[in-house]
C-alpha cells in the first residue's frame, strides 16, 4: 500500500490502536487545565458524562441532514445531546444569530447546515455563516480532501489538507460606494492573523506527520497584502525546520490542481483563494456531499460541510448525499475525543461509500438518503455491540 | 480573391527555393484583395506602409524570446506581411523608461504581441508589475480566452469549449494598497460601473457575433454586496438588450467546482479581474496546461496578444523544450485581427496538423518534443 493510502485509511484504523476509555473515565480525565496559545480544547462532558453540542440546521438540506445526524448518533448510543437552534435567514434582525451564537459560547463545540445570505436583502445585512465565523474568532477553516474509495473520479490519490484563514482577507464585509458607481472594497490582511493562520497550519502538519506545506498567495500583484501572508508564512516556517516551505501563486496552483493534484500535501492561504482551492480539492475528489470541513477557533469549533452548499434546489427531496455532513459529525466526535464512535461510524460510511448501487445522485447514482443513512445502520450494526435496539 | 489563392496554390507546389522570388507578387496580390470585415466597434486603420503591418514585440522573460524567434521564423517563411518591432523591457531595473518605450511604441503600431515580463519580488513595492502598467495605461480593457479541447491532446475532460471574457484593468489589480497601521494592510479592490458595463457589453457582442447561446456572470455577491453586486447588476442590465442570448449568474467557488467536474456546461462566462485569472487558468489546465492556450487583450484602439495564462516560463527558459502552441496560435490570432485571416487559418491548420501528429503530439509536449522539432514539423505542414 502506498504512504498515501494509508494515511487515507488511517481514520478508519486508529481505533484499533488507540485505548478506549469508557464514557465515566472521560469526566475524570477531562479537568486539563493548561492551555496552550492556540490549541482548542474540547469542553468537559459534564452532565452524566453526556455532552451537550449545539446544532443549527440552516437552510435547504440542512434540516434533513442534521436530522440523519440525530438518528444515527441515538442508533450509535453516541454520548451528545444536540441543542437545536433555529436561525431564520429571511429575518433582517440579528436576534437568531446571536442566540445561536450565545449557545456556541456556551456549549463549546457546534453542528451546522448553511445558512442562505438572500441576496435580495440590503448590503446591510451580512451573511450570517460570516458573522459567525468571525464572532467566534474561528480562525482556521480545515478541510481534509482524500480520494475516498469506491468513488469513481478523474484523478486517484489526492490526500491535501486545506487550511484557509477564515475571519479577514476578503471577507471582511467593508465595502462603501464614496462616488456613485465606484465601489471601494476593502482586503484586510493583518501580521497577527497571518502568523496564527500560519502557525495552526505548521503545527497541524507536523501532528498529521505531513512534509510539505504550500502558501498560497498572489504576491506579484498585491504585493503588500499578500506579501504579508507570504512573510509571515516564511517566518513561522523557520521554526518548523523539518516540514518543507514553498509558495506558489493562486493561478499556477488552480492549473495544477486541475491537472496534478497528487503533488500537493498541506495548503495554506486566505480567504478567498482558501475558498476556490476547497472548491477545486472538493471537485477533485468527487463533489461537495463528500468532504467535511472544520473551523476552529481558540475557544470553540464549529462543524460542517466542506464546501457550505445550501443545497436549495435538492432540499426535502430525499437526494442529498449525507457523507459530507456525517463525516463532518465523526470530525465533531473526534474533537471531544470520542474516537471509538468517529472511528466506527467512519468505517460505516466508508463501506457504504463503496457500494455504487447506494450513491446519491450527485455522484451519479440512482440512491436515495435514508437508504444510505439505512445502510451505514446496517454496517454499525453487523460491526459490533453498540447499537441500541428499537 | 481568386488570384490571391493561385499564387499561393501555385507556391505551395513550388519548390521552397523560389518563394523568396515570388514572395513580392504573392504580397501585391494579397493587398488589394484583403477583405475587410464589418465590424460594429470602431477600428483604427491599420499601420500599413507598402502593405505590410508593422507590429511591436515584446519578448519579455523566460521563454518569452525563443518562442517569439520561433514566431518569427515562421512568419518570414509563410511570407506574412507583418514586420516586427521588436521593444525589450528589463525587468530587473526599477525606472520606468523601458516600459514607456514599450508603450509609445504600441501606441505608435496599435498591435503587440508579447511574452511575460517577470515581476520580481525582490525590488520595493512601489515597483509595479509591468504587465499590469501596460494593460491599465492602454487600457486593454477585455482579456479573452478561448479554451477548446485539440484533437491529440489527451486530456480528463473532452469536448471543452468556453470563452473566457475577463475584466483586465480593475477590481484586484488596482495596485491599490497602504498600510495605515503596522502590521494591518489594506488591499483595495474597485469596482466601477463604467467599466463593468463596458466589459459585460463586450461579452454579449462577442456571444452574439461568435453565435452563442448563453453567458454566465463569475461573481462573489453574498460576501462582497456592493463590489460584485454591482458587477451582477450591471452584467443583468446589459443581459436585458440580448434577449437571444441567456444569461446567468454562478459564485466563483461553485463555477470552480463545475468546472473540475462537469466543463462542457460552460459557454461563455464574464467576470472581473481575480476571478477570471483563477477561472482562466483552471480551464487552461482542463484543456492541457499553459503551453497551449492563446489570450487576448482588446481595448478600444489596441490590441495586444500573449499567452493565456501568462506564464514566464524561467525554469524551461532556453533549454527548447518549452511548447510554441500557445505563442503561435497567439500570432493567429495577431493575423486575425489585422484581418490576414487566410495566413491565420494556414498557420492554425498547419499548427493543429502537428498536434495530432504521432511524434509531437502523442508524448508529453512540453517535455519531450522539442521546440525546433516541433517548428520544423511546422513548416512542413505549411507546403
Amino acid at each position: 500500500m502506498t504512504t498515501r493510502s494509508m494515511r487515507a485509511l488511517s481514520g478508519t484504523l486508529k481505533p484499533l490502536f488507540s485505548p478506549r476509555s469508557p464514557q465515566r473515565y472521560v469526566v475524570a480525565a477531562c479537568h486539563q487545565t493548561h492551555k496552550s496559545t492556540y490549541t482548542t480544547i474540547a469542553p468537559p462532558a459534564r452532565y452524566g458524562g453526556r455532552h451537550t453540542v449545539t446544532l443549527i440546521p440552516g437552510d435547504g438540506i440542512g434540516p434533513e441532514l442534521a436530522k440523519h445526524v440525530c438518528e444515527l448518533f441515538r442508533f450509535c448510543c453516541v454520548p451528545v445531546d444536540f441543542e437545536v437552534v433555529n436561525v431564520d435567514s429571511t429575518k433582517t434582525s440579528e436576534d437568531d444569530i446571536n442566540n445561536a451564537i450565545m449557545a456556541i459560547r456556551r456549549n463549546g463545540v457546534a453542528l451546522k447546515g448553511n445558512i442562505e445570505t438572500n441576496h435580495n436583502l440590503p448590503p446591510s445585512y451580512k451573511s450570517r455563516n460570516s458573522l459567525l465565523r468571525t464572532t467566534l474568532d474561528l480562525y482556521a477553516s480545515v478541510m481534509h480532501t482524500q480520494s475516498l474509495p469506491g468513488v469513481r473520479t478523474h484523478h486517484r490519490n489526492i490526500d491535501i489538507i486545506t487550511i484557509r484563514e477564515n475571519t479577514e482577507g476578503e471577507y471582511s464585509s467593508l465595502e462603501h460606494e464614496n462616488v456613485p458607481g465606484v465601489v471601494e472594497c476593502l482586503k484586510i490582511i493583518t501580521r497577527t492573523k497571518s502568523l496564527r493562520i500560519a502557525d495552526y497550519a505548521f503545527r497541524t502538519a507536523r501532528e498529521k506527520g505531513r512534509r510539505r506545506v504550500t502558501a498560497i498567495h498572489k504576491a506579484n500583484i498585491m504585493k503588500l497584502g499578500d506579501g504579508l501572508f507570504l512573510e509571515c508564512c516564511k517566518e513561522v516556517a523557520s521554526g518548523y525546520p523539518e516540514i518543507t516551505f514553498d509558495s506558489m501563486i493562486i493561478d499556477n496552483t488552480t492549473m495544477q490542481l486541475v491537472s496534478k493534484p497528487q503533488q500537493f500535501d498541506v495548503m495554506v492561504m486566505p480567504n478567498l483563494y482558501g475558498n476556490v482551492v476547497s472548491n477545486v480539492c472538493a471537485g477533485l475528489v468527487g463533489g461537495p456531499g463528500l468532504v467535511p470541513g472544520a473551523n476552529y477557533g481558540e475557544n470553540y469549533a464549529v462543524f460542517e460541510t466542506g464546501t457550505r452548499n445550501t443545497g436549495k434546489s435538492i432540499a426535502n427531496r430525499n437526494t442529498a448525499n449525507p457523507t459530507a455532513m456525517l463525516l463532518a459529525s465523526c470530525l465533531l466526535l473526534d474533537h471531544l475525543k470520542l474516537h471509538g464512535y468517529a472511528s466506527m461510524i467512519r468505517k460505516a460510511i466508508l463501506s457504504t461509500i463503496t457500494d455504487s448501487q447506494l450513491h446519491t445522485a450527485d455522484l451519479g447514482g440512482k440512491g436515495s438518503t435514508s437508504e444510505m443513512v439505512q445502510s451505514i445502520m446496517n454496517a454499525i450494526q453487523s460491526s459490533g455491540p453498540r447499537t441500541q435496539r428499537h | 480573391m481568386a488570384a490571391h489563392s493561385a499564387v499561393l496554390s501555385a507556391s505551395k507546389i513550388m519548390n521552397p527555393f523560389w518563394v523568396g522570388r515570388l514572395g513580392n507578387t504573392a504580397k501585391v496580390f494579397g493587398t488589394t484583395l484583403i477583405r475587410h470585415r464589418n465590424k460594429t466597434s470602431f477600428t483604427p486603420p491599420p499601420a500599413k506602409y507598402g502593405g505590410r503591418h508593422t507590429v511591436t514585440l515584446i519578448p519579455g522573460d523566460g521563454i518569452g524570446p525563443e518562442l517569439l524567434n520561433h514566431v518569427r521564423e515562421v512568419f518570414r517563411f509563410a511570407c506574412v506581411p507583418v514586420d516586427f518591432e521588436m521593444v525589450n523591457v528589463n525587468s530587473a531595473l526599477e525606472t520606468d523608461d523601458d516600459m514607456n518605450n514599450a508603450i509609445t511604441a504600441i501606441r505608435r503600431n496599435g498591435v503587440a504581441l508579447k511574452g511575460n515580463i517577470e515581476t520580481k519580488h525582490t525590488l520595493p513595492a512601489s515597483v509595479k508589475s509591468r504587465n499590469n502598467v501596460l494593460r491599465t495605461s492602454l487600457d486593454l480593457y477585455a482579456n479573452v480566452m478561448h479554451c477548446q479541447s485539440l484533437p491529440g491532446v489527451q486530456t480528463r475532460h473532452k469536448n471543452i469549449d468556453i470563452m473566457i471574457i475577463r475584466e483586465n484593468t480593475e477590481g484586484e489589480y488596482s495596485s491599490l494598497e497602504h498600510e495605515s497601521v503596522s502590521g494591518v494592510v489594506e488591499s483595495l479592490k474597485i469596482i466601477t460601473r463604467n467599466n463593468s458595463i463596458r466589459i459585460a457589453d463586450y461579452a454579449f457582442k462577442l456571444a452574439r457575433e461568435r453565435g452563442r447561446r448563453r453567458v454566465t456572470a463569475v461573481h462573489k455577491a453574498n460576501i462582497m454586496k456592493l463590489a460584485d453586486g454591482l458587477f451582477l447588476q450591471c452584467c443583468r442590465e446589459v443581459a436585458s438588450g440580448y434577449p437571444d442570448i441567456t444569461f446567468d449568474s454562478m459564485i466563483v467557488d461553485n463555477t470552480t467546482m463545475q468546472l473540475v467536474s462537469k466543463p462542457q456546461q460552460f459557454d461563455v462566462m464574464v467576470m472581473p479581474n481575480l476571478y477570471g485569472n483563477v477561472v482562466s487558468n483552471v480551464c487552461a489546465g482542463l484543456v492541457g496546461g499553459p503551453g497551449l492556450v492563446p489570450g487576448a487583450n482588446y481595448g478600444r484602439d489596441y490590441a495586444v496578444f500573449e499567452t493565456a495564462t501568462r506564464n514566464t516560463g524561467k525554469s524551461i527558459a532556453e533549454k527548447n523544450i518549452a511548447n510554441p502552441t500557445a505563442m503561435l496560435l497567439a500570432s493567429c490570432l495577431m493575423l486575425d485581427h489585422l484581418n490576414l485571416n487566410d495566413y491565420a487559418s494556414l498557420i492554425r491548420n498547419a499548427v493543429l496538423t502537428t498536434m495530432n501528429e504521432t511524434r509531437a503530439g502523442a508524448t508529453m509536449l512540453h517535455k519531450v518534443s522539442s521546440c525546433h522539432q516541433n517548428g520544423y514539423f511546422l513548416t512542413t505542414d505549411l507546403w
